[in-house]
């Protein structure tokens, strides 16, 4: 960028937060919770066309302890819904929660026995992306919704949930 | 139109064949309940049907006989399909079970088992195979409240 070559051996001053979260913001680890058809549009958000790398959040973790933000992809049912409240609470703080598409949103066009009506009775959720299954450019739209809100937060004020 | 399939079994069990229809080649067989493993096992090695496809069931609920058992059955060598019905009364809602003709059958009268309460005579291992283990009635049932949810651990809010 020839930034760096203009301040030279310089120092820059800024607040906390900012630093904070800008490094986060744009280093998301993601872990993909994939139990449905959606998982299809979600792969190719992560393919060269839409290239979520872009967004620094291409890197996958397939380990709920090494991963900073949970995708929710796909209906999710009560079968499942200890597993999903088990995954989330391996994650470490910080952590976001991100759900994808309508079945993980509100249950989708599944009102019945089996399905949780939305993955936020078991989890918190930050982010809802709605699409069944959503386009790879509301993915996107989501995930810097996503930034946005993460931009806000401050190290002092983010408490255990 | 005469259908040999048919035939075939209501010469064999005339006092078992309820009922027989054929639609277009869709060839149903009607069979009391008693006589449904009987039954199956002529078609495996009196006719051939070397593959059960599908089993399941059907709740017919202001009805009397309540349920119906449905079999699909399908012959490798001579690409026939069949289906086979039995009645189910709700006051005892078992049949003998296939699972000692077609292995194929265990989990899909546990899959029935679980949606619909059918007890299944002889079955190895009847339990449920969808629904998790705590999980009260047959989802399938039409008197099950469609509203009803059962959550394993407690939901927000």
């Amino acid at each position: 960028m020839g930034l760096e070559t203009l301040f030279g051996q310089s120092y820059l001053t800024t607040r906390l937060d900012e630093a904070v979260n800008w490094a986060r913001k744009y280093s998301f680890f993601q872990y993909p919770f994939v139990t449905a058809c959606c998982g299809m549009e979600f792969m190719s958000v992560w393919a060269s066309t839409y290239d979520i790398a872009r967004f620094g959040a291409e890197y996958p973790r397939f380990s709920p302890r090494q991963a900073d933000v949970l995708f929710v992809v796909g209906t999710v049912n009560e079968k499942l819904a200890p597993v999903l409240k088990r995954v989330y609470d391996q994650m470490c703080e910080p952590k976001w929660v991100v759900s994808f598409g309508v079945c993980a949103t509100c249950g989708g066009f599944y009102d019945n026995y089996a399905t949780v009506q939305g993955i936020d009775k078991i989890i918190p959720v930050d982010i809802y992306i709605p699409g069944c299954p959503p386009r790879p450019e509301a993915v996107l739209d989501g995930l810097l919704k996503l930034q946005q809100k993460v931009s806000k937060e401050s190290v002092l004020d983010r408490k255990y949930r | 139109m005469n259908s040999y399939l048919l035939d075939e079994i209501k010469t064999k069990f005339p006092q078992d064949v309820l009922e027989t229809h054929s639609f277009r080649g869709d060839e149903t067989a009607v069979v009391r309940r008693e006589a449904l493993a009987e039954v199956a096992q002529f078609l495996r090695d009196g006719l051939g049907f070397d593959i059960l496809m599908d089993l399941t069931a059907v709740d017919n609920l202001p009805r009397e006989p309540r349920y119906e058992l449905v079999c699909h059955f399908y012959s490798t060598g001579h690409n026939y399909r069949l289906r086979l019905k039995c009645p189910v009364p709700a006051d005892n809602p078992s049949v003998k079970s296939l699972t000692g003709i077609w292995s194929g059958a265990n989990w899909l009268e546990r899959e029935v088992y679980d949606m619909f309460g059918l007890n299944f005579e002889g079955h190895p291992d009847l339990r449920r195979i969808l629904m998790y283990d705590g999980f009260e009635g047959h989802p399938l049932r039409k008197d099950y409240p469609l509203k009803k949810r059962q959550p394993r651990i407690a939901h927000r809010d």
